[in-house]
């Protein structure tokens, strides 16, 4: 008697079990619905983090030189080493002038006004023209027959053309002409998302408007301007089909990408064309790391927008 | 009106100093793509819309066009399908590891794609993806995914709880609440997202450059190969081609704006009352 009693309680002890358990995880916020984060999260793991790893591994596979041999390779190699260099080069200087530039522009412009939707649609475009018609354009426009020196002649500036094409200005204009409106569209978003009523009552108390600005704004679009430098320098760090095509890709503009881009590709080098890609991605964290270290040592709390 | 002061004057010269060269730059690729000869003078001198129509059989641009249209749209429809569930989940819930599942999401945006290209593509060609269609859009799959999800949140996050809530109330299921009260509700979000996806799938040129094989390229890869083999080439059609390029992406853009304030993708923007 007792036997079957327990046979047919067994059972339902452990769906009672399993509820309990299914409970105290919803209690701390996990159930099924979880279960939507599965193929996004899938696909990230499958072809991001995955042949990250892969590569990671792979750098440390070279044919000859051990575990490091890779990295002693790009490491020892003067030409290679230097695109590190090259490449900050570039890419801190455009991120910078970037966001300097994009601030002023964007405090004045984010009021209301007739035509904003228009500037701002203007200024978009650069987007989308994308590296490669930048490249193209900045050739023709730029070059020694183009628009700009004949203007420059015309008006007797100069005796001859200036050269800024197939050196380091003409990348360098580039990655303005791409960075800077993507920098000022971001800046305005952010600026925008801040109080106005804010700036209000520090000029009820008598604020002029250098102190509204040093004192209100730039601290609550700090952390918006940290976001903005790294996701410009994210963008012009990677810069590969303009510093081939504008640039002097033999020389000034040799930048990691196109050493990363060589190895793999032309030379068949995988280990070290992913040591380089590895170099490259570190490189790139700590200037991120930095920039948002700095930010954390100003204001941190709400400031209105997604900061 | 305020007096202009100074400052503004700078602004305002800088901004025209930027729109004037941008101009230039472009002028000079439309001008020179409908140009019959062009060496020392201002302007061409002659006119002429051939180059167009050479762009189009030398370079098979048909075909260019057909597999960008093919590759974009792949992205656009796995990535939203994909990105959409995970984005809600994001924005709504807290659960033990969000931040860690957040950071997962955001860095493939925040590394320059050649650092993960190269892997990718690498893996890609060793399980024989790449080269094909399919290496093609499961590149760009990895920009785009955390894309929709950054671009998603706040649309979600403008949706009022309760009426979530209410569903529930009356019996509804998840996927019930998925497909009758949260997409229709969306669906300006998924829009706006599936619209940006398409620009920068047709815009992206690193990760298609490294996957793409010779019958599985994109228009700015196909671009890009004539450009570095300049010389073979009339530079006049090159430039038809990138004005071809261009004026798509322009296209895209426009509408991409009807639907979405680009300042609005950061912060919901506080209008200043007038």
């Amino acid at each position: 008697m007792s036997a079957t009693d327990t046979n047919q309680r067994a059972p339902k002890t452990n769906t009672s079990a399993r509820t309990a358990w299914r409970h105290r995880l919803a209690e701390r916020g996990m159930d099924r619905q979880l279960l939507l984060l599965i193929p996004g999260l899938a696909c990230v793991l499958a072809l991001f983090v995955y042949p990250f790893a892969y590569g990671i591994g792979l750098s440390f596979q070279p044919a000859q030189g051990g575990v490091f041999g890779a990295y002693r390779e790009f490491f020892t190699d003067a030409y290679q080493r230097d695109t590190i260099a090259t490449t900050l080069g570039l890419a801190l200087p455009a991120a910078i002038l970037n966001v300097a530039a994009s601030v002023p522009i964007a405090y004045r412009m984010r009021g209301r006004f007739r035509g904003k939707r228009l500037l701002t649609t203007i200024l978009v475009v650069p987007i989308t023209l994308g590296t490669v018609l930048t490249a193209e354009g900045l050739l023709n426009y730029l070059g020694p027959a183009g628009w700009f020196n004949r203007a420059l002649m015309a008006t007797g500036l100069t005796g001859e053309p200036v050269r800024l094409t197939n050196n380091y200005w003409g990348v360098f204009f580039s990655l303005v002409i791409t960075g800077f409106p993507f920098a000022f569209l971001l800046i305005l978003s952010y600026l925008s998302g801040i109080d106005p009523t804010l700036e209000r009552a520090a000029a009820t108390l008598g604020a002029g408007r250098g102190q509204r600005f040093r004192r209100i704004t730039l601290p609550l679009l700090a952390p918006g301007l940290a976001t903005t430098f790294c996701l410009t320098f994210v963008l012009a760090f990677s810069v590969f089909p303009s510093a081939v095509l504008v640039g002097d890709p033999a020389g000034t503009t040799r930048v990691v990408s196109i050493a990363a881009y060589h190895a793999a590709y032309e030379a068949y080098d995988y280990p070290l064309g992913s040591a380089i890609a590895v170099v490259m991605g570190v490189v790139e964290l700590v200037v991120v790391a930095v920039v948002l270290g700095l930010r954390s040592l100003l204001y941190t709390g709400a400031t209105g927008g997604k900061g | 009106m305020r007096p202009r002061t100074v400052g503004a004057w700078l602004v305002w010269g800088a901004v025209t100093f930027f729109l004037v060269h941008l101009a230039g730059v472009i002028g000079s690729v439309l001008v020179n793509s409908f140009g019959r000869r062009w060496f020392d003078t201002w302007l061409p001198q002659g006119w002429t819309t051939q180059w167009y129509a050479s762009a189009w059989t030398e370079f098979g641009l048909l075909d260019v066009l057909v597999v960008t249209l093919e590759v974009a749209l792949l992205v656009v429809a796995i990535s939203v399908l994909v990105g959409v569930p995970a984005s809600y989940v994001l924005a709504r819930r807290s659960f033990p590891g969000r931040r860690l599942v957040y950071l997962l999401f955001l860095l493939p945006i925040l590394m320059p794609p050649i650092t993960y290209g190269i892997p990718l593509a690498t893996v890609l060609y060793k399980y024989g993806f790449a080269g094909h269609l399919a290496g093609v859009v499961l590149a760009n799959l990895v920009p785009s995914i955390p894309f929709v999800i950054l671009t998603m949140t706040p649309f979600i996050e403008q949706i009022d709880q309760s009426v979530e809530r209410a569903a529930r109330m009356c019996g509804a299921r998840t996927w019930q609440i998925f497909v009758r009260i949260l997409a229709p509700l969306l669906v300006p979000g998924i829009l706006a997202a599936s619209i940006l996806v398409l620009v920068r799938t047709v815009g992206m040129f690193e990760l298609t450059f490294l996957t793409a094989g010779p019958d599985s390229q994109t228009l700015v890869v196909a671009l890009y190969y004539s450009m570095s083999a300049a010389g073979i080439r009339a530079q006049q059609s090159v430039d038809a081609m990138a004005v071809l390029y261009t004026s798509s992406m322009l296209v895209l853009l426009v509408i991409a704006l009807r639907f979405v304030n680009p300042t609005q993708l950061v912060a919901r923007v506080k209008e200043e009352p007038d």
